[in-house]
């Protein structure tokens, strides 16, 4: 069965509801601690939600010196499939496995919401198996996820087919060019502000399109396998 | 001992939302014509005699810590005692 390592930082917050999705989706989640040096052969990598290290300094800032990232950088490096979400999305970025940074929302607030997203790449581990240009909705709850990058680095993500989401309807939080989500050049790092892992029953979320990340990832490892 | 200054600021062009609420609430209390950005300041207490080399290691420090050089400039003084 394949394994899906979740970390947990002090201050991870969805830690738990990743691993809750991992385990619906057909999956072995497996708990990984920020201060392991050891990925536990896992077939692929959550960074969850919440406000690792109390967001002190900056959001992602010092969970990227952690000893779990410096295993997680290397495997990523290597090809795992890593998927950051939100706090995990800004760890990603600190950690430069994914471009540009993270800010505070320009409308000044918590932002907490149902959002439409677009499917713009298909060509991830963790979006293979969605539609090209399918809309979604997925939850968006985030104080700092405005999505910024200098004018060169956005022009190579948008040339390079590194925009995995955009925003749908309504920009939510200021981020440049509506995005959502990135990958990294391989394809195989994908970071976004939305919660798929709150996107898996119907009895807690308006869609189960938090599925479609899952059943991407399984269908890549089943066919790399 | 010596004390060694780090100021961080959002990068000019870069959107800093808890400056502009600031500035309003400047504006609000009736002080006009007044802009505020919000940046960070570190006080680094280094322990020994401050050489060029140990300098060297807190600027080393700021930009791989204490800034993240993609939104933020940083700038590292020695504090005179």
């Amino acid at each position: 069965m394949t394994r899906i390592g979740v970390v947990t930082f002090p201050g991870s917050l969805d830690d738990h509801d990743a691993a809750r999705a991992v385990t619906l989706a057909g999956a072995t989640p497996v708990p990984l601690w920020h201060a392991a040096h050891d990925l536990e052969k896992v077939d692929a990598v959550i960074l969850p939600g919440g406000f690792s290290y109390g967001d002190y300094l900056r959001c992602g800032a010092i969970a990227r010196f952690s000893p779990i990232m410096t295993e997680v950088i290397a495997a990523a490096d290597r090809g795992l499939p890593v998927l950051g979400i939100c706090n995990g999305f800004q760890v990603l970025c600190e950690s430069h496995l994914l471009p540009g940074a993270l800010i505070r929302n320009d409308v000044r607030t918590f932002v907490c919401r149902d959002q439409a997203l677009r499917v713009e790449s298909r060509d991830t581990v963790w979006t293979c198996a969605m539609a090209e240009a399918q809309e979604i909705t997925i939850v968006l709850k985030n104080g700092e996820g405005g999505y910024i990058a200098d004018a060169e680095t956005l022009a190579r993500l948008e040339g390079e087919n590194q925009v995995v989401f955009r925003y749908l309807g309504h920009n939510p939080n200021g981020s440049m060019n509506d995005i959502a989500g990135i990958t990294n050049a391989r394809g195989n790092v994908v970071g976004l502000m939305p919660h798929p892992e709150h996107n898996m029953e119907e009895l807690t979320g308006p869609s189960l399109d938090g599925r479609l990340f899952f059943d991407s990832l399984l269908a890549f490892v089943a066919a790399a396998t | 001992m010596a004390r060694v200054i780090v100021d961080v600021m959002p990068k000019p062009e870069i959107l800093d939302p808890q400056g502009k609420a600031v500035t309003g609430a400047l504006k609000r209390l009736g002080f006009e014509g007044l802009t505020v950005r919000q940046g960070k300041r570190f006080e680094v207490e280094v322990d020994g005699e401050l050489t060029g080399e140990r300098l060297d290691q807190v600027r080393e420090a700021a930009e791989k810590l204490l800034a993240n050089t993609v939104i933020e400039a940083f700038d590292v003084r020695v504090e005179q005692q």
